[in-house]
Order: C-alpha cells, then structure tokens, then sequence
C-alpha cells in the first residue's frame, strides 16, 4: 500500500512522532561537510505547483538532491495547463514517465485526494487551498522543538498564532501537530478572520496574550483581503494585530518569534524580525529542508520486511 | 524455545579489548594519526572501550560516530526508523580512520560505513576492528582486528555488551 503525506490528522500521532525525530536526523546530515546522502537513488520526485511558491518549491527540491532523488518541476506557467490540459491528463501523463512521489500545492482544497486516485505514487500536500500545509506544520513543530531543546512532549508550551486564521492552512495544519503534541494554542484575530467555529481559545486582544506566551507566530497578512471588507483597513490592522517596537519589547526574552514567509513588511511586521534573538525565521527555513527530507524519506524509503 | 549460550565473559571483552587496542598501536607504529569511529550503534560503545584503552597505553585519540542508516543498501525494503547521528569530532583527512564495530556479519553495513566516511573527507587509510567475526560474508571485506572468530549458523543471533557475548538460537529469526 502506497503511503502518502496529506494532513496532520492522517498522519497520525505516531507518525508525526516518528518524523520528527528522523528531522533531527536529517538536520544533522544538514551539517556534515558534505550533506548529500545516497538515500533515495533511483527515485523520482516531481513537483507540481499549480500556485505560487518560492520557498516550499525551492525547499521540496534540495530535500529530494540532498537525498539524490532525480526531481522534476511542473510550473504551471510553462506546461500544457495553460492549453487546457485537465489535471487528470497531467497527472497521468506524468505518472507515465515514472514518477515515485508527487508533491502538490493546489488553490483547491483535496487536490492531493484526487491526485492519489489518479496515480500509485505517493503524494505529498504542499499547501491545498485553505486546508492544509502539513510540512510547513512539521518544520514548525521540529523547530520549536530545536531551539527550547525539548522533546515531542509540548504539554504547557503557550502559543499564540496572530493573523488571518480563517483562510489560512498554515495556521489550520500548525494548530492541529501542536495540539496533538499537548500545547497550548490561541487564536489571535479579528473576528471576521476567525473560523465560524473553533475548537482552541480565541481573542481579538494581542497586548492580552503577548507577554504571556512562549511562541508568538505571525501569519502573513494577504493584502488582497484588504480593503475587501473582511478586515479593517491596512493601518487599523497594522495598529491592532501587528509586531510593531512596543509588543516586541513585551515578547519574553526566551519566548520564541515564528512566521512562515514572506514577510509582508509594514502589514503584519513592523518591526526587522532579524534583529530580534526570538525570531526563528530563518531557521524554519533551513529546518524546512530536514522536515521534507523527512518526510520525503519515511514515504520513499520506508519497506515491510523486518529486521 | 530460545537457547542462550554465553561464549565471552566480561573479562574475556576486557582480555580482548586490551589485545585489540595493542594491536591497533602496532600496527600503526603509535597513534599520531588515529581517529576511532565506532559504528552507530552497536560498535559505539566499543570504539569507546578501545579508545580508552589506546589512551591508557599510548596516547588518546578522537573517538566519534559513524551512522549509515542513509547509506545502507536496503533502503526501501524496511520500516524507516530515525537513525542515529554521525559525529566525527575531528578532519579525518589523511587520517587512519580505524572503523569500529561489535559483529562483523555480511559486510554490507560495513560497505554503507566505508560511504558514509568518504562524505567527511579522504582518509589515507580505513582499518576495521571487529568484537566478533561471525562469518556468512556476502561482500569482500575483512576486518584488521579481530577479538574473536565466533562461527555461527545465519539462523542464530549474538548478542554483544561489554558483560559477554551471547549466542541465541532458535530465536524466530528475531
């Protein structure tokens, strides 16, 4: 049975467990002098991105050379997509040339289901509409995890995610790996950025949970929801929901500065998260790699006879 | 029903360490270049016990970790478990880098080892030291240092701690 890498709750408890301690595993292959290892030779991995990225895109593909997997990238802008091709033909066009895993970033929410009845590869969620970003999730966890030096066990861990909750799957994936491995969350935002329903504390007040808390993760503000009448104009959001000198000074030293990129500077951000000792900005980045080698690695490299 | 046999006790690990170290200085002519790098996980503690004895004799060396659970040969056919880390805690360029383990088997994890030092630099020569030799090689390697040779059925399992090394039978394959 051909496994795949969709949501956090499909993964499971277990499962998660397991890829983060192989993160910390591959983020330490990060470090050798040379960290390229022959793991998944002979595989391939294609990456399809039916929406923008920079990061994730870049990301998914170094993870798969470092562990020298052939890769292939689909950019939407370049294919036969643009000449009316249905995903399905894609998929199965692609299939038909040998493809081991997909990694797919769709605007459409169960795109990575459908991909999977289409092809026996396994596939792996790269962001699908407002659903789900489970490796951004991963990176996020495995990076708490590295810079407080703790283990899976996040019980008492405080967190507070700032920002448009509602249409965010950064927000909805990052949620679901910390509550299933025991913290605290809360939802920070304007109510009409909220879900309808929420299964986590909410407020609209960020001064009241700023000082307490032990992660403090932005979210990008998309500037086309501005203006949009779901939100307060730019500077009213600015004023109420963004990190500006004040709420930084009120961050605990040891607390911990989380976002996923790109910065949108001056909307959410007001400050240069870089010159911040909490911000772990750059280091989600580079334990992004870890997290999709990771995970890359249990689906490709994993086999049923035991030891 | 599973059978267990003790064939080394704790003093004969410790008889063999001491001559194993021996060997290691002689063969060399000292240590000036010798890094010890026992093999995650079973050879760590080992690379360890030799270390210190090399130290007691000679001189002290650096002692790290080697783990080859990305270079291995059999990716794919099992269960992915998280590996353990390599800490090389020293350039092994133009170094004799004595690879440590506690069985020598079918050589395949010594092959994956061989790899995964050649990603930390170019050694001038690899030596291999061995607890026990238990034979059913299925590639051409051979180690240089040998605390005992231990002919074995493939059906069986040893068991190997600084207290004794164990041989069990009838184990289920397990």
């Amino acid at each position: 049975m051909t496994s795949h890498f969709r949501s956090i709750a499909e993964a499971g408890t277990e499962r998660i467990h397991r890829l983060l301690d192989l993160t910390d595993h591959m983020a330490a292959v990060g470090r050798r002098p040379n960290p390229k290892v022959p793991a998944l030779r002979g595989k391939t991995v294609c990456n399809l991105f039916f929406e923008d990225s920079t990061r994730t895109r870049m990301s998914f593909d170094l993870a798969a050379k470092r562990l020298s997997a052939d890769t292939m990238t689909l950019a939407v802008s370049s294919s036969s997509v643009n000449k009316g091709e249905s995903l399905r033909d894609t998929i199965e066009t692609l299939d038909a040339m040998g493809v081991d895993a997909f990694v797919v970033r769709h605007r459409t929410s169960g795109v990575p289901w459908q991909v999977a009845q289409w092809s026996p590869a396994a596939v792996i969620n790269a962001g699908d509409g407002w659903h789900a970003h489970p490796t951004q999730a991963l990176l996020d966890a495995y990076t708490i995890r590295q810079r407080r030096g703790m283990t899976n066990d996040f019980t008492g861990l405080k967190v507070a995610i700032v920002g448009d909750i509602r249409h965010s799957r950064v927000a909805r994936s990052t949620t679901e790996i910390l509550l299933m491995l025991g913290a605290e969350v809360t939802h920070v935002a304007p109510r009409t950025l909220l879900p309808p329903t929420s299964h986590v504390p909410t407020t609209a007040n960020l001064d009241e949970v700023i000082a307490e808390v032990d992660v403090l993760y932005m979210l990008r503000m998309q500037r086309e929801r501005m203006g949009a009448g779901i939100v307060p104009d730019g500077g009213e959001y600015s004023r109420r929901f963004a990190l500006d000198e004040r709420r930084a000074s009120a961050l605990r030293n040891d607390a911990l500065l989380m976002h996923p990129g790109p910065i949108n500077r001056g909307v959410e951000m007001m400050v240069d998260p870089t010159e911040l000792s909490q911000s772990t900005i750059l280091d989600q980045v580079t334990n992004g790699i870890a997290a999709r080698m990771a995970v890359l690695f249990d689906l490709l490299g994993s086999g049923e006879i035991e030891e | 029903m599973t059978q267990r046999k003790q064939v080394l006790g704790p003093d004969d690990v410790r008889r063999a360490v001491t001559r194993m170290a021996h060997e290691i200085i002689e063969r060399n002519r000292g240590v000036d270049d010798v890094v010890v790098l026992g093999m995650q996980r079973g050879g760590v503690w080992l690379a360890q016990a030799l270390g210190a004895e090399i130290a007691r004799i000679a001189a002290s060396v650096p002692i790290g970790t080697i783990d080859v659970s990305l270079h291995r040969d059999d990716i794919g056919l099992r269960p992915v478990t998280p590996g353990s880390s390599s800490d090389v805690p020293t350039d092994i360029q133009d170094s004799i880098v004595v690879l440590v383990d506690d069985v020598l088997f079918t050589g395949r994890t010594v092959r994956a080892a061989l790899d995964a030092i050649s990603d930390f630099g170019r050694p001038k020569a690899i030596q291999l030291a061995v607890l026990i030799d238990r034979g059913h090689r299925e590639l051409p390697i051979r180690p240089d240092f040998i605390g005992k040779n231990l002919p074995t059925s493939s059906e069986e399992e040893v068991e190997v701690t600084a207290e004794g090394v164990t041989i069990i039978e009838g184990s289920d394959g397990q």
